[in-house]
């Protein structure tokens, strides 16, 4: 019993990060209508400066900062130089070009900094508190769950509550008629994969400290694990994302700890699967999003 | 009509035996190493060819086919195992290993292929993604596969009627490969011209309209699925006989994403162009590798470079193609003006959605 409360209070943590992560892939999904499969490695490449800048200064919030910035800069210089030169009638060469980034990105980050993991250090305490005996969850774990949480708010706030949000929401779902009634499409849609890759980029600088270390392959199991969260909630929602990730985080946790390590990834596949099969569109995805 | 067809088919399949003929006939001038080469090369365009078709054809993004590959290997290594246990040997074992390689990964492909014809593009390309990185996870999991250490898989010594012919263990390797390609990626070549090829295009270019006019997307995108990754898993026992093992860590993303290179580079659609594709993912990383040792850099950085500097490259030519050369190189070696004047028609008739739902 202590067992399993032990290892949902793990998996409630780790899906929290998932969930961040995925709710990156839905920013940019509601923005632009792709899914960024080079997601995970433009967040890296953002970690990495707020690794730097944290080294330098001291200061994991400072670090934070630099994150998010460098997350939305890098978004915005790939979306302006990169993903506008790509045909877009059809979604295919948009994915092959954000795998070539994935392949730029990481290649080129290994090569300047080597294969080695650098450890991060969090910056509340990691030892969980105990209630009744039980190992629940550590003061950095409600620190992610804080952080998840006031995202998910903000963007909740963001797309229904006020005009920006609005305006990204209709460039993305058309284009046409919005730039007719004076909607800047190209911009918000640059707003969306800032957006959207300054999240990813948090998501990551939160899940490193809990991992072996700062890698330029550290977030690749994050990506696959968010895709999953994604679909499972639907590309289109962020409540969604929030409640597949926990699902997602807590299945990998009971798997991991009851199961094995070793047949997390299969469970992944398998719900991956499943939710695909049953519900192409995602379990909280709206009907009329895909026909047939 | 069929007499076109047919025409057609004849000419596919007696430009397939002279090439075939003649990479047999190249193998007596390469050294072992080399044909060794070849025959991983031959095991590569067996998979890029299927993937050309899946991509460039149906527009179905896998980026899974490395797993394809492995189904093919490990259905080999089983099946061969088992043959060798019984004491079998020779075309028999052989025969049956190749046999376990299309049955395993044909059921596999044939599994994915479901999910795909329900399954819109990102979705598929995560779903196969996922796919890729359980791969370790299965080989560990599932008992007979070995883990992270792979199988290894029987030696296949060369025929007593050929000894006097061939020169190595290496060229008898690369005569199969090219015999096994020729024969997986030949029918694909008639497939890709004939109405199954012309169904294809027609569901990558509208579904709507394709279902109008009678055809099945589902099933036309399942079978692509199915005919790719048979022909990967024809490529696979290739790969296995060649290094005589099947491990996971052979077949992980990052060779997924090579063929992928291969087959944008060669250009999207053409059994040409994978070939070519192919070749240049084989050799161009033993090129740089070759090339960085030699110039003598700092052990450190040469480190480094090893293996990164490659996907570097091929990263930077996947995204280089797409933008600027959406044809790949088969396209462009098809005569420049045609080309251009194919490319200029092409952007003034591009397809545009009336709604970004209808993706």
């Amino acid at each position: 019993m202590d067992r399993l409360a032990f290892l949902l209070a793990t998996g409630l943590a780790r899906g929290l990060v998932i969930a961040l992560f995925a709710l990156s892939l839905v920013i940019i999904w509601r923005a632009a209508r792709i899914v960024n499969f080079a997601q995970a490695a433009m967040a890296i490449v953002a970690v990495y400066v707020a690794f730097a800048v944290t080294q330098a200064t001291g200061s994991f919030w400072l670090g934070l900062a630099a994150a998010l910035v460098t997350g939305a800069l890098v978004g915005a210089v790939v979306e302006r130089w990169l993903i506008r030169l790509v045909p877009s009638g059809t979604p295919l060469p948009g994915m092959i070009v954000a795998i070539g980034l994935v392949m730029i990105l990481q290649s080129a980050i290994s090569i300047i900094f080597g294969p080695k993991h650098r450890p991060m250090a969090a910056p509340f305490s990691e030892q969980p508190f105990t209630v009744g005996g039980v190992a629940v969850l550590s003061p950095y774990d409600l620190f992610i769950l804080l952080v998840a949480l006031g995202v998910v708010a903000a963007l909740g706030l963001l797309f229904n509550g006020t005009t920006l949000g609005l305006q990204m929401r209709a460039s993305a779902m058309a284009p046409e008629v919005s730039r007719l009634l004076g909607v800047r499409v190209p911009r918000m849609i640059t707003l969306g994969w800032m957006l959207s890759s300054g999240v990813a980029a948090l998501a990551v600088l939160l899940l490193v400290p809990t991992e072996l270390g700062l890698n330029a392959h550290s977030a690749d199991i994050l990506f696959v694990h968010a895709f999953t969260v994604a679909v499972l909630g639907g590309l289109d929602s962020p409540s969604g994302a929030l409640v597949g990730g926990i699902v997602v985080g807590i299945l990998i946790s009971l798997v991991t700890g009851f199961l094995g390590a070793g047949l997390a990834p299969i469970a992944v596949l398998v719900l991956l699967t499943v939710v695909l099969l049953v519900r192409p569109g995602g379990i909280f995805a709206a009907k009329e999003a895909r026909t047939a | 009509m069929t007499a076109i067809i047919s025409s057609r088919t004849r000419g596919i399949v007696l430009r397939a035996l002279a090439l075939t003929v003649l990479a047999l006939a190249a193998t007596f001038l390469l050294d072992s190493y080399r044909n060794y080469q070849l025959a991983v090369v031959a095991a590569v365009f067996c998979a890029t060819a299927g993937l050309t078709l899946l991509v460039g054809l149906t527009g179905q993004l896998s980026l899974g086919h490395a797993v394809l590959m492995a189904c093919g290997g490990y259905g080999y290594a089983l099946a061969a195992g088992l043959a060798a246990e019984a004491d079998l040997s020779g075309i028999l074992r052989f025969a049956l290993g190749i046999l376990g390689a299309v049955v395993v990964a044909g059921g596999v492909g044939g599994l994915l292929g479901l999910a795909g014809a329900r399954l819109r593009g990102p979705y598929l390309a995560g779903l196969t993604l996922a796919l890729v990185i359980a791969l370790p996870a299965f080989a560990s999991q599932v008992p007979g596969l070995g883990g992270d250490q792979g199988r290894s898989v029987p030696f296949e010594p060369v025929p007593d009627w050929l000894a006097p012919v061939l020169f190595s263990t290496e060229q008898w390797h690369a005569w199969i490969a090219v015999l096994v390609a020729a024969v997986a990626v030949t029918p694909l070549a008639v497939l890709r011209s004939g109405k199954a090829g012309l169904r294809m295009r027609a569901v990558h270019g509208d579904e709507v309209a394709a279902r109008l006019a009678g055809i099945s997307p589902g099933r036309v995108k399942t079978n692509a699925f199915v005919a790719g990754a048979l022909s990967a898993g024809l490529g696979g026992a290739v790969l296995a006989i060649a290094t005589q093992t099947v491990s996971p860590g052979g077949y992980d993303l990052a060779f997924s994403l090579l063929l992928l290179v291969a087959v944008v580079i060669g250009g999207l659609g053409s059994i040409g162009g994978a070939a070519v594709g192919a070749v240049l993912v084989v050799l161009l990383p033993w090129l740089i590798d070759t090339l960085t040792t030699s110039v003598g850099l700092p052990a450190d950085l040469e480190q480094r470079l090893s293996g990164n500097l490659v996907v570097l490259v091929f990263g930077a030519l996947l995204v280089l193609v797409t933008v600027v050369w959406p044809g790949g190189l088969s396209h462009a070696f098809a005569g420049r003006f045609a080309s251009l004047s194919a490319r200029l028609r092409r952007r003034s008739d591009q397809h545009v959605p009336q709604s970004l739902t209808e993706r």
